[in-house]
Parts: C-alpha cells; structure tokens; sequence
C-alpha cells in the first residue's frame, strides 16, 4: 500500500510548502520518506527565541498507519542542539505518546506533531533531561518505535 | 465504675473478636462443604486420572477447556447478557470485556449510569438503531490518505470519525495483525474512544483476519478472568480453570493437570512444584539463581572478616591480613586479632588463644547456615537431574517396551507397567525435588521429623524402582509383579507425603524461618 501513503506524503507537503504556523519551517524534503523540519520556541527563557531545532521524520510505507518516526538531531554546521526536556533524551528520542502506537491516530500529520511538539517545549518549566538520561543513551540500540516508554507524567 | 466500664469495654472487644473468628469459620467451612460436594461430583474422573481413589487434600478441582469450549463459554455469557440488558450481543462483548467480564458488576453498573458506562466502554447508545454499512458521500475527503475521488466507499461508527474503507481496512489489518489488538481497537480518529465493534470488523476485513481477531479476543478473555489460564507448555492450546484464589496460594499448592500432560501450579504456572508453595519457590529459585555456584566457591575458598563478615579470598601474601571493608586487621590462620601475633608473619603459633577460637566460632556458625542451604541445594538439584536422566530412560523404556514384546511374548497391554513405572518415577522425582526447598524453609520440629520420615521414605521407594530400570531386557519380564508393586509403593509414598503437607498448610501449622510474602 506505499501508493496510499505516497499520496498523502505528497498533498501533505503540497500544504506545508503553502502555510506553516509561525516558528515551524519546512528544511528539506528532497526524498519522500524523509523530511527535516526547524523549529523554534516562542516565549520560554528555556529556549532562546532565535534558536531553531532540527526535527528529522522518517516515514514507513504503512504511513500514517503507523507513526512516523521523529527524532530531534544534533548538527554541527549550521549548529542545533536537541533542545533540553524532561521528555527528550540527549540523542535526539522524544518520548511523547503521540509517536507511540497507542497514542498516534493516522488523522496526525507531521503539521500537527511539530505543533504539539513546539507547545511541549514552550509550556516546559525544568531544563532537564529525563532521568536516566547517559545510561539510555549509552545502551539503547533500539529504534524510538520499538521503546516502550511509560508516559507517566503528563504534566510537562 | 471504672472497673464496670473497663469490664464491659471488653467484654465488648472480646464479642467481637470472637464474632470475626465465627464468621471466618464459617467461611472456612462453607468452603470445605463446597468443596465435598464438587468432589462428590467429580469423583470419578478423578478416579481416572490420577492412582489416587479420592480427590486427597493436595488435590485441586480445576476442569480443562478446548478453544472451542471457551468459544463457547463466552459466547454464553454474552447471549446471557444481551438479553439482559437488551444490547446488540456485539455491544455486550465490548462491555463485558470493559468491565473484565464481571457480570454483576456491569450490571449494575448498567443500572446505575448507563450512558457513562456505555461512554466509557467505547460505545454509543444507537448501535441497534445503526447497523454498520459502507456509505458513499457526496464531496467526502479522507483525512488519511487525502483521496477524493467520486464514489469513494467511506465508513465511520456512531462517532462520525468517517475514513475510507481501504484507509479503516489497513488500519484495522495493523492493529490486529501489527500490534496483537484485539478488545481494544479504538476509532482511527484522534482521540475518539469508540471501540470497533465485532460486526464492523467483519464488514471491513477479511475472513483470514477476523479469524485472528477472533483468536486475540479469546485470548483477552482468558487473561481477563482470573478462574481461567492457559497452559504454559509449548503450542499447548488448552486453558485450565481452577477457583484457587491468590490470597489462598500460603495454603493450598494447586497443581493441575492440562489434557496436553502438563503439570503445572495454577497459581505460578510454573511447573508442578508439591509440595512447595508458590512463595517459598519463588523465593528458592531466587536463592538458587543468586547463590548456587557461588555459594560453592565461596564455601571451599573463602574466609570471612572476624570484624564484619565481608567474604575474603586469599590470594597469596602473608597471614597478616587487613580487612578492606572496615581495616580490622587478623591473622588468616586463627583468625584472631593481629596485634597479639608481633612479627610472625608467615607462622601462627597462637592457635589456641580465647580471641582466635571466639573469631573461629563465628565464623563456623555463619558458615553452617552457608552448608545448611548447600545441603539442601544439592539434593535439590541432584533430583532434578536424576529426572533428567529418567526422562531418557522413558525414552529408552518405550524401545524396551516393543523389545519385551517381542522376546517375551508379552501383549501390549502386558508389558505397559513399564511405561506406569517410568511416569511414576518422573511424578516422584519433581515432588521430592521441591520437597528439599520446602524443607530448607522450614522451621526445625516436630512436625518437620515427621515430614522428613516421609521425604526419607518416598525417597528411598523411588531409587528402589529406579534401580530396577538398569536391568536388563531379559530380566524385565521375570521383574513384572515386583515392579508393579513398587511403582505403586511409590505412588502411595508420594500420596502419604502430599497428603500430610498439603493439611498442614490449609491448616496453616507449619512454621517457616521466613515470612510467607
């Protein structure tokens, strides 16, 4: 079924290419099953305004069936960081229910994720990272789909 | 006045206690006469099943199911339902499995708020009034795959969430197929509760998948009740139900027995571990897992810090030694103080001072619970290798078997004491192991002497036959009776131990040197 999912690839990016919400900007997406987004803060000293961070998406061809998958990456040239969060691990892995399968409805599109995730980080109050963060990231080789995280703080 | 109130305040108290007792005793009781009469019904299967004539104290009721008969099971339930509440049975399903099927409970809560529970188990209130159908709508855009051609086939439930069939189809192909759903499906929509109900899926999937979908509900159904397990053995595709209760597993081990031949703990499904209870075993293998090897190398090479118990290993040097937990210094060979030993560092003289022997007798002490445990570790563990070891003669004994057949001129039906004999050892062997991590808990009695005059008993009647397994093809034939007879000595062996241990527990009157939690 990837021709279900090319198409709606395709008119999804149709749309982000016309209007964007403020602070979310389209990088690239020179190849269909991977785009990469920018995304800045408004309004939280946490973050500076002028900062902007890299989203990398992945889609399977069971999109949007299945989540996409969405990582913050870390670059050297133009310079991002992954942003501080008591959700988001220093390697880029957001744990947000929304990119699980339970959490994720096939009416999400990447408009919508990096929405949600522009909000998760202006609403944050702790420059944090989750507890456990180095042994994580020292010791996951799974891929972010395949992690079970236990969304058990929904208040940040 | 004082003294009057005081008397009446406890005689009060005492009322009351004694009123808790009665009605526990009475509870207790109701039990017993429930369970005599279960046992009266049953009588004769059990008869079949096992040697024993009558359903012992450490015997179980439990009954054994096919997929079919949950099917069925379930199917009754809903259909008994349905007609009560007068709901679509596929609305009874999702509501029955909200609620963990506890019919009562949905019931009332049926009465009580009907809407709210209807809302909260994924259900609106019209689904009778609108059966499920494929709808083509004028100017409709799916919002996931953005098709928008005329004609498109569309489906939505009562929530309005509307998709397009193949959109709702390969969504509902990746929960059940993907991610193993089945009672929980909810609408594709974003934050819609709605549960896909039985007849929707069946409009929208294909039968090799409702099929599986079927297949995952059974399964929810038996994880959800919890009278009802699977059958922990390999492709074993029955489910047992037994009404031991967890709050009841310090009083009762409830070994049951699957049609696959499995024997298993409904209470741990774990492999069957009489006369053990669940606590203790997990406890032991615990023990095991930690201390096993360990604990032999510990005991054969190590000494430990007179001061503070750390365990040392002397890896050469002198006999001065200095503790690297809290710096006491000693001597290695008498284990007493080092400041008595001056300057012979390579020699001790000094065995017989009061500080090295008070030093030695700690340690012996601290080592003797280390030996306690080995001892019962060993015998443990030689059991269930020698069940290894008489599970290959098993194998071997069914070639003797077709051999004696032939040499001896025996019938089938003759020679299949040796296959009675082979299972009774097996049986045997896997009650005396966990007879040994039993006892190791056990506080030291009265009671324990008699348990161990069993153990020594069916110990001894089970190497006896063992033994008569190393003979040869020849010899078997003239062995028969004799074998015969001990097979069944072993039998009642096992019976007399498992019998007295399981009325001790639901009686609750033996002592354990650990807590039963």
């Amino acid at each position: 079924m990837a021709g279900m999912s090319s198409k709606r690839l395709q008119k999804e990016l149709a749309k982000i290419q016309g209007t964007l919400p403020p602070g979310i900007s389209l990088v690239s997406a020179d190849n269909l099953r991977e785009w990469q987004m920018d995304l800045t803060v408004p309004d939280n000293p946490i973050y500076p305004p002028n900062e902007p961070y890299r989203l990398r998406f992945q889609f399977s061809p069971n999109y949007p069936i299945e989540a996409p998958e969405c990582v913050f990456l870390a670059l050297p040239n133009p310079e991002r960081k992954v942003p501080i969060h008591p959700h988001i691990y220093s390697n880029g892995i957001i744990c947000l229910d929304l990119l699980d399968a339970q959490g994720w409805s096939p009416v999400h599109n990447v408009e919508s994720i990096c929405i949600s995730l522009q909000s998760m980080l202006a609403s944050n109050t702790k420059a944090e990272r989750p507890p456990g963060d180095a042994e994580f990231v020292a010791t996951n080789r799974r891929r972010p789909r395949d992690i079970n995280f236990l969304y058990h703080d929904p208040s940040v | 006045m004082d003294s009057d109130d005081e008397g009446g305040f406890n005689s009060a108290a005492s009322s009351i206690e004694l009123d808790e007792e009665m009605s526990s005793s009475v509870d207790f009781d109701s039990d017993v006469e429930l369970d005599d009469y279960q046992e009266d019904e049953t009588a004769f299967e059990a008869t079949a099943k096992d040697l024993a004539p009558r359903r012992k104290a450490y015997e179980v009721e439990y009954r054994v199911y096919s997929p079919k008969d949950i099917q069925a099971q379930q199917d009754d339930q809903v259909a008994e339902v349905a007609n009560l509440l007068e709901q679509p049975p596929e609305a009874t399903a999702i509501l029955l499995r909200h609620v963990r099927w506890n019919k009562e409970r949905l019931i009332e809560q049926y009465m009580d708020a009907q809407e709210e529970l209807l809302d909260k188990a994924g259900l609106g209130q019209d689904i009778s009034k609108n059966p499920p159908r494929l709808q083509v709508i004028d100017g409709f855009c799916c919002d996931i795959c953005c098709e928008d051609t005329p004609g498109l086939e569309s489906f939505a439930m009562n929530c309005g969430h509307r998709f397009c069939v193949d959109c709702y189809r390969q969504y509902l192909v990746q929960k059940i197929k993907g991610e193993g759903e089945a009672a929980r499906i909810k609408c594709p929509g974003d934050g819609c509760n709605k549960i896909i109900d039985a007849k929707s899926l069946d409009l929208l999937v294909p039968t090799e998948l409702t099929e599986r979908y079927n297949e995952l509900l059974m399964r929810t159904y038996v994880d959800d009740k919890e009278n009802l397990k699977w059958c922990p053995a390999p492709n074993c595709v029955y489910a047992v139900e037994c009404g031991v209760k967890k709050r009841d597993l310090n009083k009762i081990v409830p070994s049951v027995h699957c049609d696959c031949k499995h024997a298993f703990c409904f209470g741990c499904t774990l492999a069957d571990h009489q006369p053990c209870p669940c606590v203790l075993v997990k406890k032991w293998l615990k023990k095991c897992e930690d201390d096993s090897e360990t604990a032999n190398w510990i005991s054969a090479n190590t000494k430990e810090c007179p001061k503070c118990h750390s365990t040392i290993e002397k890896n050469g040097g002198c006999n001065h030694m200095t503790c690297r937990k809290c710096k006491n210094e000693f001597c290695w060979m008498c284990m007493g103080v080092w400041s008595e030993h001056g300057t012979s560092w390579y020699n001790c003289n000094r065995f017989e001072e009061k500080s090295g022997s008070d030093a030695r007798d700690a340690q012996a002490k601290s080592r003797q619970s280390l030996e306690r445990y080995l001892h019962y570790y060993n015998r443990y563990a030689n059991h269930e290798q020698s069940a290894k070891l008489d599970k290959d003669i098993f194998h071997k004994t069914e070639k003797k078997m077709t051999l004696l057949q032939s040499s001896s001129g025996m019938s089938w039906i003759e020679v299949q004491f040796l296959e009675a004999a082979s299972q009774a050892l097996q049986q045997c062997r896997q009650t005396l192991k966990w007879t040994y991590a039993f006892a190791y808990y056990l506080a030291r009695n009265n009671q324990t002497a008699i348990f161990e005059d069993n153990q020594k008993d069916l110990e001894m009647a089970v190497e006896n036959l063992s033994e008569m397994f190393e003979k040869s093809t020849d010899q078997l034939a003239g062995l028969k009776v004799e074998m015969m007879d001990k097979t069944t000595y072993c039998m009642r062996r096992r019976v007399i131990l498992l019998d007295d241990t399981a009325k001790n527990l639901k009686e609750q009157t033996w002592e354990f040197i650990v807590d039963m939690v």
